[in-house]
């Protein structure tokens, strides 16, 4: 890193000292002055982007490298990588299918490949619910709260406080109010139904529906704020004209609002869908994505298996799994949903 | 001490270690020891165990001017699980660092990591006796243990004479019938807390101790093979046992040590009458209390300690019992001070003080009579009577094999998995390690 930092530095007067030595012979002034710029252009390229690079390069490019090249061996992270054994793609297979053995493809479906999909669907699980439960909540607490109001400031900033929350703290204090003897259980006696047979977190229907309950409180405040920031960028014009023809309060949100917030909507989808594939803090610290991974996530899943099982290979496997999916999604999106916000910024709808 | 199982085989010398000879900290040069234990203060701030390794620490150094010791105190599960095998991967590890034995130090002592201590410190392994077993592999000793003991059934006398049982249970059977006594009289029976998973799995442990013979279950480490009918049949007994209800509603949401929710609090607190856990528990209860002498005494007053009870039939000794303990490693690349204030850890003296200052239960033989409580003298003393002392199944095993036996226990304790289960998720990841 220093290196490459250092060379992009000391670039600048290296090539300004051999540019005025060049500078003693005969040239035309005009082509000097065109060799400098350029110089100088390259120069303040290393100088700017050099840094920021080294540090992309050191901190992502090379993990991303090294994950690759561990999801190729049999490694358990203890004994020397040097004597690792290569197995080639099969810690992929292990995951998606089972492994190509057909002596133990039974149990790793049953012990790798099942958990696996598991901890998968329920990040679609996630994406999906994110968008039919957030994004209608939202829009409505955005629409409703559009307005001026006495108190509106304190309104916003309570509606974005569990955004703000720290997941270990938001994620400690759901584990104290679904405790067993938790408030949320006195609660719920209190009005004559029982608590989830196996617990709020660990039963094996619930746990799940209770973990995004939580994701949806501490998410659905990022999504409203956007989105009131977005509607605070529409023209009041718009909507007195619209109400001057006659255009009812609905009418106004669904034809004028919604639409011209539309930008915002699609970048809130893009950043809920890539949190939800990468969904970990929460799910790990409410307790490791649940005994029977009720609530796991691709994320927990390959915390669990890489760090708590010691199988390093086949974490870093899932790891590079949910990178390419993650990648793959997010470009996905980028071309196709995105693109006509970024090729027509003045004209978006 | 009784013969520890985990250690199955005697080939001495292939250990895999680089380590030279060191002849214990000679010399006036300066050396520098870095020491990471999980000596950790607590939810109250009280830090016995911390405290006493400083003084270790500062008493060494006092007669051993040259060399100076800077100590890291770092939570267990961290310590284990993230600093260590990074640390050691690194190339830049501590010299001496917490050891639980079994298969994990198996595979750092395979990796090359640790010190062979086997000749440095013979006079000390044999001081200690049968408790260094789980901390050597093929008859070489990497590591040395200042702390074993048995786990057993931790329980409230008056919630037992409450419910109008008299006796402290010794067989399945009259543990069953305790349960059935406490329910009737609307004690929960046994506090478990599943949500972290290992407590759980202790009780599958326990009855595979009873239904397997020594010899597989100590094989079991090494071959990694349970084809051998009473694993399943372990998974049966556990079965059987919720069955009865005997735990506390919602166990898997239960944690085991944290809040007056827990297990332990539910003991504590008299919330419930029993818990299955190690001698550390001893502490933990103390936790829940305000932290006065009066109320640490109020507490032991009402609180006893039985072995786990026999299972009828299976092939293991009646008499056997898991255990664990804690000791430390030296680095390969230590300096051969390493060793020598490893030797003072565990010298008589040191360990009785141990037993004296933290409440611990000593390996050291001399020091047995430091242990003064009456619990704790029992715990000792079952320990030593036992038939054997199974390591924990879960460090005996390894991460990665263990691991995926106690996700399978756990998964019988929430409904999502059987006693066939657990044989096939430990089959399936000893295939892959």
């Amino acid at each position: 890193m220093t290196a490459l930092e250092a060379s992009g530095r000391s670039a600048a007067p290296a090539v300004d000292a051999q540019a005025s030595a060049a500078g003693t012979r005969p040239v035309t002034p005009a082509s000097e002055h065109t060799r400098r710029a350029t110089v100088r252009k390259w120069a303040e390229i290393a100088l700017f982007v050099g840094p920021a690079m080294v540090l992309f390069l050191t901190f992502v490019v090379y993990p991303v490298v090294s994950a690759a090249r561990f999801s190729l061996y049999k490694w358990n992270g203890v004994s020397q990588f040097s004597d690792a054994e290569f197995i080639g793609f099969e810690n992929y297979a292990r995951a998606l299918f089972g492994g190509t053995d057909p002596a133990t493809q039974q149990a790793f479906t049953t012990a790798y490949s099942q958990p696996f999909w598991e901890a998968l669907s329920h990040n679609f699980a996630i994406i999906f619910l994110s968008m039919a439960v957030q994004l209608p909540i939202a829009l409505a607490v955005a629409l409703t709260l559009n307005r001026r109001f006495r108190g509106r400031a304190f309104t916003r900033v309570v509606i974005f406080a569990p955004y703000v929350l720290s997941e270990v703290i938001a994620g400690t204090m759901w584990l104290i109010i679904f405790d067993p003897n938790g408030i949320a259980t006195e609660l719920m006696r209190g009005i004559g139904l029982d608590m989830p047979a196996g617990g709020w977190f660990e039963d094996p229907t619930w746990g799940f529906w209770t973990v995004f309950f939580i994701i949806t409180w501490k998410y659905v405040g990022l999504a409203i704020i956007l989105f009131l920031a977005g509607l605070s960028g529409v023209s009041e014009d718009l909507q007195e004209a619209a109400a001057i023809d006659g255009a009812s309060w609905w009418q106004i949100q669904w034809r004028i609002n919604i639409p011209l917030i539309g930008p915002t909507i699609r970048i809130w989808a893009f950043l809920s869908i890539i949190g939800s594939i990468q969904l970990f803090d929460m799910v790990w610290v409410l307790n490791r994505g649940g005994t029977a991974g009720q609530y796991s996530t691709i994320a927990s899943y390959m915390m669990e298996i890489g760090f708590f099982r010691a199988d390093w290979g086949y974490g870093s496997a899932i790891a590079v799994i949910m990178f390419f999916l993650s990648f793959v999604i997010a470009l996905a999106y980028m071309a196709t949903i995105l693109r006509r916000d970024n090729a027509h910024p003045r004209k978006a709808r | 001490m009784a013969l520890l199982a985990a250690c199955s085989s005697s080939d001495p010398g292939d250990g895999g270690s680089t380590a030279d000879s060191t002849d214990g900290g000679s010399g006036d040069a300066p050396v520098t020891l870095t020491w990471w234990h999980n000596g950790v203060a607590g939810d109250t701030g009280e830090n016995s165990l911390g405290d006493y390794w400083d003084t270790v620490a500062a008493d060494y150094m006092a007669d051993h001017p040259n060399v100076t010791i800077e100590i890291e105190q770092i939570q267990n599960e961290d310590l284990q699980r993230t600093r260590i095998p990074t640390a050691l991967q690194s190339g830049d590890a501590p010299d001496l660092f917490q050891q639980w034995g079994g298969g994990e130090m198996a595979a750092q002592a395979e990796a090359g990591y640790l010190m062979d201590l086997s000749d440095v410190l013979a006079d000390d392994i044999d001081r200690l006796g049968g408790g260094v077993a789980p901390w050597q592999v093929d008859g070489v000793t990497y590591g040395l243990p200042f702390q074993f003991a048995v786990e057993g059934i931790w329980y409230r006398p008056s919630l037992f004479e409450e419910a109008g049982i008299t006796e402290e249970p010794t067989t399945m059977a009259e543990l069953d019938d305790a349960v059935q006594k406490l329910k009737d009289a609307g004690i929960v029976p046994i506090a478990v807390g599943a949500s972290d998973g290992w407590p759980a799995a202790h009780w599958w442990y326990n009855f595979a101790l009873r239904s397997c013979s020594q010899d597989v279950v100590a094989s079991a480490g090494t071959s990694l093979d349970f084809s051998d009918p009473c694993w399943l049949d372990a998974g049966t007994q556990l079965e059987d046992f919720l069955a009865t209800e005997p735990f506390q509603p919602q166990f898997t949401s239960t944690v085991a040590q944290t809040g007056a929710t827990s297990s332990a609090g539910m003991v504590a607190n008299g919330k419930a009458a029993m818990e299955l856990m190690g001698q550390w528990n001893y502490f933990v209860y103390e936790g829940f209390t305000d932290g006065s002498d009066e109320a640490k005494q109020a507490l032991h007053d009402d609180l006893d300690w039985f072995p786990m009870p026999a299972t009828d039939g299976g092939s293991g000794d009646p008499s056997a019992a898991m255990g664990g303990g804690d000791g430390f490693s030296c680095y390969v690349d230590a300096p051969a001070e390493c060793a020598d204030f490893l030797a003072y850890i565990v010298s008589d003296d040191v360990q009785r003080g141990y037993a004296e200052a933290v409440g611990g239960l000593p390996v050291a033989p001399a020091a047995a009579d430091a242990v003064t409580d009456p619990v704790l003298q029992e715990i000792a003393q079952t320990t030593s009577s036992a038939a054997y002392v199974q390591l924990w199944m879960d460090t005996l095993l390894g991460p990665n094999v263990g691991g995926a036996m106690n996700d399978g226990i756990v998964n019988i304790f929430n409904g999502t998995g059987d006693a066939q289960g657990v044989v096939d998720m430990m089959t399936a990841a000893a295939a892959t390690s």
